[in-house]
């Protein structure tokens, strides 16, 4: 035979970016059309190459003003007149549109974020289809959203997303919101403001009435600026815990309702008598997916000590299989870090990891020239009390604990200030439904992972944030019931008391 | 054949195969043959499907692609198995695996050729003295193909006749029926019984393939079970399927049979084939095929010895395939030849 050749190297099979037609620069998209920002514009780059893809506005405080204004105007004089069935159109129309522009967005996304094309051409954006069409569904159906009888939109919503999922978390913010009848200002990262830009050329096409959807860019400043402006009634936040933390404390007693999805440090937790071949799988998916840079990753492998090794060489013999390089090609497992910043973080707490006695494995692939990299890496020896076992890592580095007994590994699974998401993996069906009664994090997977679904609420507790997104419940974080209102509990447009239900992020 | 009496102190005892006693060890028994199979971990239906479709998405171009297309060649079973068969259309297949391709030599021949046992000798023939220079094999197959519905003996002397008219490789189905009512030592015991009949005066061995006919053990649990038990009974490979049951060979089938070879080759050292059969009809599926070998086990299983495609339209796809490439437009199927 033909021994020549490494098959397992596959020919480059880069996915063409003839597709996109970008422009040298974008302003902000305010009322139905671009304009300039008054703020110092800066440059998005391609993670992968360092190169500029395009020059990007930011807002100032006047152009805030502007964007809250359209955003008033659009929910007072035309939005919040509109029937659901007529709203539920526009949202019908916007999911076909990004259907037809589905590969161009795939493409700009892995260009401006990093990650690999068959990501966002199979997750991300079919992802963002589904959240527009599930929720164009439920427009002319809020009576049934489970907020009571004749619900209300609250306003403005004030909406600020990350750089992980860009367009995903656009979808998760925006759906609803227009579904319930409220009018958005969202800002997104500004690492990664592209797909957002090209949404906003989508929502022209879309014929959406101006104002509607005003999308302003900038950096943290930006997202500050909106997040406390007067005007608006409902701040919509995913990121970092710290900034979390930050908008909670400016909006208190504004009136404004709020939900948060933050950080997660997820226990992944396998037992002797899991499917072993598809639990090595799923912790590979639940870690290594889009770089890690996943709030609900999967970081901390919980294994039963008695297949630890097992499990620890299984690991290391697939992710020597996993393939780093060009976002864009077709068959790319791990494409690059989002960031400058973020790799240095990435860095620096593994280096910590090393120091503090873990032990560290990195996957031996080859790392471009240029470009943010970082190896797919695994720890052992990790201890409950080193800082890779408790901090968020937003990369691609798995630690590895064992445990000997189910209640030792709910006790490891808990003891983390966050509680957003979780992963069991075992045969044995009432083990699973036993562990995850007693497991804190808003999501729990059973022999799966990083599995999301439009109809499917997603949001943690702790530090990981409050509401839901996706489903019913993430409706509901957009929505007032008309009784607190008459009870005068809530004002209209101003609520202040966070419902039960109240939105969150989902996925970082 | 190797079949022992049932005596008082061990009541079911079974066959002393060796990678059995050395994996379970002691005396080997219904009881200890059930008990290591019962123990394997489970199979995720929906997580091994999702894995084998993730696979399914590799984009194979250009150069790996003129790589796959003729490392596929080079791992059919180019294969008849009809009751029209005659000594005439065995020779034609002959000549179609020597030479898959008359207008491009440079094609290599396929791994084997897959016929029932009686058709042997005109294979044989048809193969003259071309079979040593190209390495080509006489797979047959045996033991009452494709239902198994036979008694032991039966089987044993279907095998031994192929292996006498010179077959190099045994095709054999396990029994069912036996797998499914939970009678294990039965089908392990068949195994080592039909392994032994393939066994020549010289001394050496006709390669034992044992088709576990997946489409009719239903679960990925009862094909993880049938492909260990397979091994241990002595397989050199393991195959999926008659190609006259559907489902035949499917993706997640074959990966999950893969992962089994993987577990033992991590255990043993030593490397067990697999063969996927029936139903990969086109250059497309087959790519998916290698990648899933590849990404699982290792390109090095991508030999004669280690991984086999049970087909016969596949081959003339693949030709199409291989001389768009050369050329860079598409014929048809007037420019491969029928067999």
């Amino acid at each position: 035979m033909t021994e020549t050749i490494r098959f397992l190297d596959y020919a480059p099979a880069p996915e063409s970016t003839a597709i996109l037609t970008l422009r040298e620069s974008y302003g902000l998209f305010i009322d139905g059309e671009f304009s300039d920002g008054h703020g110092e514009s800066f440059s998005t780059i391609s993670p992968a190459t360092e190169k500029k893809i395009a020059q990007i506005s930011t807002a100032d405080a006047s152009d805030v003003d502007r964007a809250v204004a359209a955003a008033r105007r659009a929910y007072s004089r035309t939005w919040s007149k509109l029937s659901g069935a007529d709203r539920g159109k526009y949202l019908f129309r916007i999911a076909r549109l990004v259907q037809e522009r589905a590969r161009e967005l795939a493409v700009a996304e892995s260009l401006d974020n990093g990650k690999p094309i068959r990501e966002s051409r199979d997750v991300d954006v079919p992802l963002v289809a589904a959240w527009f069409f599930y929720y164009a569904g439920w427009a002319d159906k809020l009576d049934y959203a489970g907020v009571g009888p004749n619900p209300r939109s609250l306003g403005v919503a004030a909406q600020v997303i990350p750089w992980n999922f860009p367009l995903l978390m656009l979808a998760w913010k925006i759906a609803p919101a227009l579904a319930a009848g409220n009018t958005v200002v969202i800002k997104p990262a500004e690492t990664t403001p592209l797909t957002a830009l090209i949404f906003a050329e989508i929502l022209q096409q879309a014929d959406l009435p101006a104002g509607v959807v005003n999308i302003i860019t900038g950096a943290g400043d930006t997202g500050s600026l909106l997040v406390n402006h007067p005007d608006v009634n409902k701040v919509a936040f995913t990121g970092s815990t710290a900034v979390g933390r930050s908008i909670a404390r400016s909006t208190a007693g504004s009136g404004k309702k709020l939900t948060l999805e933050l950080g997660g440090k997820a226990a992944n937790i396998v037992f002797d008598d899991a499917p072993m071949d598809q639990a090595i799988e799923g912790i590979v998916n639940g870690i290594f997916f889009n770089q890690g840079h996943v709030c609900c990753a999967g970081s901390r492998l919980l294994v039963q000590e008695n297949v630890k090794d097992e499990v620890v060489d299984r690991l290391k013999a697939r992710l020597s299989t996993l393939r780093l390089g060009d976002p864009l090609d077709k068959n790319t497992d791990i494409g690059a870090i989002n960031s400058r910043a973020q790799l240095d973080r990435i860095r620096e707490l593994s280096d910590i990891g090393e120091q503090e006695g873990a032990e560290r494995w990195t996957a031996d692939c080859e790392i471009p020239k240029t470009g943010f990299w970082f190896a797919p890496t695994i720890f052992t020896n990790v201890s409950t009390s080193h800082r890779i076992a408790r901090e968020e890592v937003f990369g691609p580095v798995l630690s590895v604990l064992s445990f000997r007994t189910p209640a030792e590994a709910i006790a490891k699974a808990n003891n983390t200030p966050y509680g957003l998401s979780a992963g069991i993996w075992s045969s044995n069906g009432s083990r699973v439904l036993g562990v995850a009664d007693k497991l804190r994090a808003g999501v729990i997977w059973a022999n799966t992972f990083n599995q999301f679904d439009p109809a499917s609420p997603f949001g943690g507790y702790k530090e990981s944030g409050y509401g839901r997104e996706g489903g019913r419940h993430g409706l509901a974080a957009y929505l007032t019931s008309a009784a607190r209102e008459s009870l005068g509990q809530v004002a209209p447009s101003s609520a202040p008391i966070e419902t039960p239900a109240a939105t969150k992020k989902a996925t970082k | 054949m190797a079949i022992e009496q049932a005596t008082p102190l061990a009541p079911h005892s079974l066959a002393p195969a060796e990678r059995a006693i050395q994996l379970i060890g002691g005396e080997l028994t219904e009881k200890s043959l059930r008990l290591h199979l019962e123990g394997l971990p489970g199979v995720d239906a929906v997580g091994l499907e999702a894995r084998a479709a993730a696979l399914g998405t590799r984009s194979i171009k250009t150069t790996s692609k003129a790589w796959a297309l003729d490392t596929i060649i080079e791992l059919i079973d180019l294969t008849t198995l009809e009751g029209a068969d005659t000594p005439g259309k065995v020779a034609s297949l002959v000549a179609k695996a020597i030479n898959p391709d008359p207008s491009d030599l440079t094609t290599p021949c396929v791994a084997a050729v897959c016929v029932y046992g009686d058709m042997v000798p005109y294979a044989l023939e048809a193969l003259g003295t071309a079979g040593g220079e190209s390495g080509i094999h006489i797979a047959a197959v045996a033991t009452a193909f494709p239902s198994g519905r036979a008694s032991l003996p039966v089987k044993i002397a279907d095998t031994r006749d192929a292996v006498r008219f010179g077959a190099d490789e045994i095709d054999m189905v396990i029994d069912r029926g036996a797998f499914l009512s939970g009678r294990y030592g039965l089908v392990f015991d068949q195994i080592v019984a039909v392994k032994e009949a393939c066994r020549r005066e010289d001394g050496s061995s006709a390669h034992l393939k044992v088709i576990l006919e997946t489409g009719e053990l239903t679960t990925y649990d009862n094909v993880r079970r049938a492909s260990w038990l397979a091994i241990l009974a002595g397989a050199d490979f393991i195959k999926t399927s008659t190609g006259k049951v559907a489902p035949a060979a499917t993706l997640p089938v074959t990966l999950l049979m893969l992962q089994v070879v993987n577990d033992w080759y991590r255990l043993t050292g030593e490397r067990i084939g697999v063969k996927p059969a029936g139903g990969i009809r086109t250059s497309k599926d087959a790519i998916k095929y290698l990648v899933t070998v590849a990404e699982t086990v290792g390109q090095e299983w991508l030999q004669r010895h280690l991984f086999r495609f049970g087909a016969s339209s596949l081959l003339n796809d693949v030709l199409l395939q291989r001389q768009k490439l050369t050329s860079g437009h598409y014929s048809g199927p007037d420019y491969v030849t029928v067999d």
